[in-house]
């Protein structure tokens, strides 16, 4: 981990590089380490934290353990997800733990009624708020933080107005096939697990294989040169906060599944997580650069040092805030000098 | 711009900047005349001094929150750092209050050292070096006192939180003395000025010889104190240090005051009595919705749409 941290020495002055664009200087030893290790960094770490708490703890490397962490992870990573593709844009969604937990109520009230309105109402209402804050940065030119600050709090707001102030909870009913979208599962791998995998694939492919994909990076490189590159930049940041709202919606709703009832008081924070995990995925908060994959990574990093943190019992829980907090400074100073040798600077 | 329906000089951009810059006062006092004329029992001094010992510690955390938007960032640790210094009050208050006062404003300082540096010197855009804060100080808080609520039983602690000189309550004075000092720093002093240099452009104070990292590195630095003191009082207003539960979504609270207030989160300008006012409408908004029976939901979505308004306002001011 030393490595990662400490600034790379100033490149050595080579012969300048030419002046055309067609000719890219090819990238030297120490900028392709750099961007490998940016790239798979933080895989490289949650593979050794695996490896090394196997060896600790008994209890760590079982099958049990496992579908423990990933069903726990699979409900952020969901969230992750969206946030993923909003950050890449140069923006970011604030409003997405609110979206989960109204998303959750509104799933556990509508699955009364039967398995596709509780699938498909939170959608409705979190797609719709999702794109009421992608028009309001788009077309109101307004700042992302502050739009989904304010969702934020309009969100909850109108999930405590749907749970008479959080005093009623709605039960998913027992044996429903909602019920079993999140309870069930194959090879003790929840649905959840196996549904946050498949999204995270078709994202991966989204994001790299489609001009939409291409048009997030765009948009999140330079605004302006989007524009005059004639893509339709206003569309494409509605769509990606739309997205975000899908999916945290939906993402509440399996969690409201599982649970079998939509709770109340969960989602509070929640955004930060996801913003970690984006974060220590090497996505960059400035946009322009980052993978799904990655998130993936982050999300499971987290999910595993909370439960190193519950094996060895003895220490108490805040621990792992402060474990996170600390992770997430030294990667994001380690992604900083990365990316500064990445370029040769 | 031309308009067509509005006599000259009052064209849509000067109604704008008007709204920005006196709206939040005119929202206010419209605020007190509504409740004067249909809420009982509301324009009396003990009711009007509730509602200040309640936005008190709002205040404080806003000034600092102010000055770091000033420089166009953001500080998300603050109700960490509340926490943090809530924690660790208790600790020391065995030898007395100011050693113990002195311990957790310390506190702040680090956060703001530390904030600071990773915005100044490494680079970081703020809201990430914040996050990194917002998400270990409450876990330090916790593991600081052990996950536990401390009973506050210190005599001089506590008389902050409750005693009254001239009837106005000692936060209040507080809040008040600390509004005036930050009002001054950004009015009257050399900091101030460069601080508003650097959040306009950064690159051309840097051209122009500004001391810009430690400029940065002071904000952040002032708004850990102010943060920490917020914490100090809050603890004591409330006879008890909980570190799970102190200083929760006050950053929230925080930037709605600042951006209601008027200050742009582009940075470049800070408006403290804005500040002041945007934090006193907000408390003074839910008291009245609150006291009409409208529901804590109700409150936050018309909270969620006053901040929205607010911003759109301060952009098309921008936009001239």
């Amino acid at each position: 981990m030393k490595s990662l941290v400490n600034p790379a020495p100033p490149a050595p002055a080579g012969p300048p590089p030419p002046l055309t664009v067609a000719a890219e200087p090819r990238p030297g030893g120490r900028q392709r380490a750099a961007e490998l290790l940016q790239r798979q960094g933080v895989l490289a770490v949650l593979v050794l934290l695996c490896v090394i708490s196997s060896f600790l703890f008994s209890s760590f490397a079982t099958l049990d353990n496992t579908r423990g962490i990933t069903i726990q992870a699979s409900f952020l990573s969901v969230v992750a997800l969206g946030m993923t593709l909003v950050i890449v844009t140069g923006g970011i969604d604030l409003s997405v733990g609110s979206v989960f937990a109204l998303g959750g109520v509104v799933a556990a009230w509508a699955s009364q009624y039967g398995f596709l309105p509780a699938l498909l109402l939170p959608l409705v209402v979190c797609g719709a708020i999702g794109t009421v804050n992608g028009l309001l940065v788009a077309k109101a030119g307004m700042a992302p933080f502050i739009v989904t600050l304010a969702s934020l709090l309009g969100a909850r707001g109108l999930l405590l107005a749907l749970t008479h102030e959080g005093a009623r909870t709605y039960l998913v009913p027992r044996g429903s096939a909602f019920q079993k979208l999140g309870g069930g599962a194959v090879w003790g791998f929840g649905y959840p697990v196996l549904i946050a995998l498949a999204l995270f694939g078709l994202g991966g492919l989204v994001l790299q294989r489609t001009s939409f994909g291409q048009a997030l990076f765009a948009v999140g490189g330079s605004g302006d040169a989007a524009l005059l590159m004639g893509l339709p930049v206003a569309r494409t940041k509605v769509l990606v906060y739309t997205l975000s709202g899908l999916l945290a919606g939906f993402a509440g709703a399996l969690n409201a599944a599982r649970l079998s009832s939509g709770v109340t008081i969960i989602g509070v924070g929640m955004e930060l997580d996801a913003i970690s995990a984006v974060v220590i995925g090497g996505t960059l908060l400035v946009g322009g650069a980052g993978s799904v994959s990655g998130t993936l990574w982050g999300v499971l990093l987290l999910g595993v040092i909370q439960n190193l943190i519950n094996q060895i019992g003895s220490l108490n829980s805040s621990y792992q805030s402060v474990v996170s907090g600390g992770f997430l400074i030294v990667v994001v100073v380690a992604q900083r000098y990365l990316s500064a040798a990445r370029r040769g600077t | 711009m031309t308009s067509f329906a509005l006599p000259r000089g009052l064209d849509r951009p000067r109604i704008a900047d008007a709204l920005q810059r006196y709206g939040v006062y005119g929202a206010v006092l419209a605020l007190l005349v509504f409740n004067g004329i249909f809420t009982d029992h509301f324009l009396t001094a003990d009711n009007l001094r509730t509602q200040l010992v309640q936005v008190a510690p709002v205040v404080i955390v806003a000034l600092g929150m102010a000055l770091v938007i000033g420089t166009e960032g953001v500080d998300l640790s603050v109700g960490s750092t509340m926490a943090l210094s809530g924690a660790l009050l208790p600790l020391y208050l065995g030898y007395g209050l100011l050693p113990s006062l002195l311990v957790a404003l310390l506190a702040g300082v680090v956060v703001g050292l530390v904030n600071g540096s990773l915005v100044a010197l490494v680079g970081l855009q703020p809201i990430v070096a914040t996050l990194a804060l917002f998400v270990g100080g409450r876990g330090l808080a916790l593991v600081i006192a052990d996950g536990q609520l401390k009973q506050i039983e210190n005599t001089d602690l506590l008389s902050l939180g409750t005693d009254s000189v001239l009837g106005v309550p000692v936060v209040v004075l507080i809040a008040g003395v600390l509004a005036a000092l930050v009002a001054g720093l950004v009015q009257r002093t050399t900091f101030g000025r460069q601080l508003v240099a650097v959040g306009g452009n950064r690159k051309a104070a840097a051209l122009a010889g500004l001391p810009v990292r430690r400029v940065l590195i002071g904000v952040y630095v002032i708004c850990g104190v102010l943060a920490a003191l917020a914490g100090v009082l809050a603890t004591a207003r409330l006879t008890a240090s909980d570190p799970s539960s102190l200083g929760n979504l006050m950053e929230l609270s925080a930037i709605t005051a600042v951006v209601v207030g008027g200050t742009p989160l582009t940075g470049g300008s800070v408006r403290v009595l804005g500040t002041v006012f945007g934090a006193l409408l907000m408390q003074l908004l839910h008291a009245t919705l609150v006291t009409h029976d409208l529901h804590d939901s109700t409150a936050q979505m018309v909270q969620a749409g006053i901040i929205l308004v607010a911003v759109y306002v301060a952009r098309e001011r921008r936009a001239r």
